[in-house]
């Protein structure tokens, strides 16, 4: 009698048997249901195709469009979370030189961050969607 | 009077009586009855597995971050679902190990984080070998935390995945104890178990993992083990993948390439 009261209804053994399977079955739908933040970047594609094509000719191809514009939600409708990450610790997460020989880290093109101006924001000389080592800005200036 | 072998014969009459009620008082329930048998006949046609390439991972820590936002774990709480460590193992044989804020923020200084010992220098040419290892729920076949949990709150799915039922979990943290990978913490707005699901709402909708789609390098796959065509089912097939903590005998589902026996 207090057991049908407490306990829910779909409350028993499922699929994994009765040591590892005990639980209530609606709360499967329910993580089901959580809110999907990260879209890829094959959703950005279908709108910003220049982007997309600048991008994915460059050593920067890998990384995903959200990584550095934050999580799409539903972008364009609901711009929650495009906040585009343009600082300095963002970008030595992979181009702070580490001295790791013989290990991809280590083959990473990178700098001391406390060494190489370290009050300005990298996007002030490098382009982030087609990066080169030189100060691009001012290339592109002259 | 009776005698010795009448009294021996109604004993076990009454203890037999005694017994067959108690038995008839359970109520016949087919479906618990198929799950004891192991529910290996109706096995599903998925089983999530997990495959980490260390040769791979820089320890940029874009994992960590997608993975905070992807399941609203609070970002600047230091409790993460995934993680990654980075290990350095010097010439005269020590190992260091760090993870500042499980790698939310990469690695971005050669000062290893030892906590309230303040940070460590290691002199770059006394470096013998320097890796960096993803750490995430192991999903295991034998999960220790479900079979700790006095409520019922934990468990396993069919496609193998751990999941924690929130408005069950009554916070008692065995589960948090009973992990052999420290994979569990409280979550601190909710105050219940908290633990990486793979992503179980993407996975479930033909996605991949948010820590998948957000590493650059490709140290991170999700496969199922029960289609021998599936890319990861091939590799750890076919190639030298380890697992963590073999020991235990908890058959955790995430497995490792390049692993070295420095990792704990």
């Amino acid at each position: 009698m207090a057991r049908a009261l407490v306990v829910p209804e779909d409350f028993g053994v499922y699929e994994r048997g009765y040591m590892y399977g005990w639980h209530r079955k609606s709360n499967e739908a329910e993580w089901k249901n959580v809110r999907v933040k990260y879209k890829t970047a094959r959703i950005c594609a279908g709108c910003h195709k220049d982007k997309h094509d600048e991008l994915i000719k460059s050593v920067h191809a890998a990384i995903s469009c959200e990584n550095c514009h934050g999580p799409n939600y539903d972008h364009p409708e609901d711009p929650l979370g495009m906040n585009i990450d343009r600082s300095r610790k963002l970008c030595i997460r992979c181009h702070s030189y580490l001295p790791y020989k013989g290990t991809l880290r280590g083959g990473i093109p990178g700098i001391d961050p406390e060494k190489h101006y370290p009050s300005a924001e990298c996007v002030l000389c490098h382009i982030p969607h087609d990066p080169k080592a030189m100060n691009q800005k001012r290339e592109v200036r002259s | 009077m009776m005698n010795r072998r009448e009294f021996c014969k109604k004993t076990m009459i009454v203890a037999g009586g005694l017994v067959i009620p108690l038995a008839a008082l359970e109520v016949f329930n087919p479906k618990r009855l198929q799950a004891e048998k192991g529910g290996s006949d109706d096995k599903g046609n998925v089983r999530w597995v997990f495959l980490v390439d260390i040769h791979k991972c820089v320890g940029c820590g874009f994992c960590v971050k997608a993975c905070k936002v992807e399941n609203e774990v609070p970002y600047d709480a230091n409790v993460t679902r995934t993680w990654v460590e980075r290990y350095i193992v010097t010439k005269d044989g020590q190992t260091a190990i760090d993870s500042p804020k499980g790698a939310r923020d990469g690695f971005t200084t050669q000062k290893i984080d030892q906590g309230h010992l303040g940070d460590k220098e290691i002199d770059p040419a006394s470096i013998a070998k320097a890796f960096f290892v993803p750490k995430l729920c192991n999903q295991c076949d034998n999960p220790a935390c479900v079979q700790v949990c006095p409520v019922g709150a934990t468990y396993q799915t069919g496609d193998g995945i751990v999941l924690v039922d929130r408005s069950w979990c009554i916070g008692c943290g065995y589960c948090v104890m009973g992990c052999p990978y420290g994979v569990r913490f409280f979550h601190p707005v909710y105050h219940v178990a908290e633990k990486c699901n793979f992503c179980y709402h993407r996975i479930t909708k033909g996605m991949k993992p948010a820590c998948v789609d957000a590493c650059p390098f490709g140290a991170r796959k999700i496969g199922n083990i029960r289609d021998p065509e599936d890319p990861v089912t091939r590799i750890i097939a076919s190639e030298q993948v380890n697992v963590l903590k073999e020991e235990f005998g908890t058959k955790p589902q995430v497995f490792y390439l390049g692993l070295s026996r420095e990792v704990k």
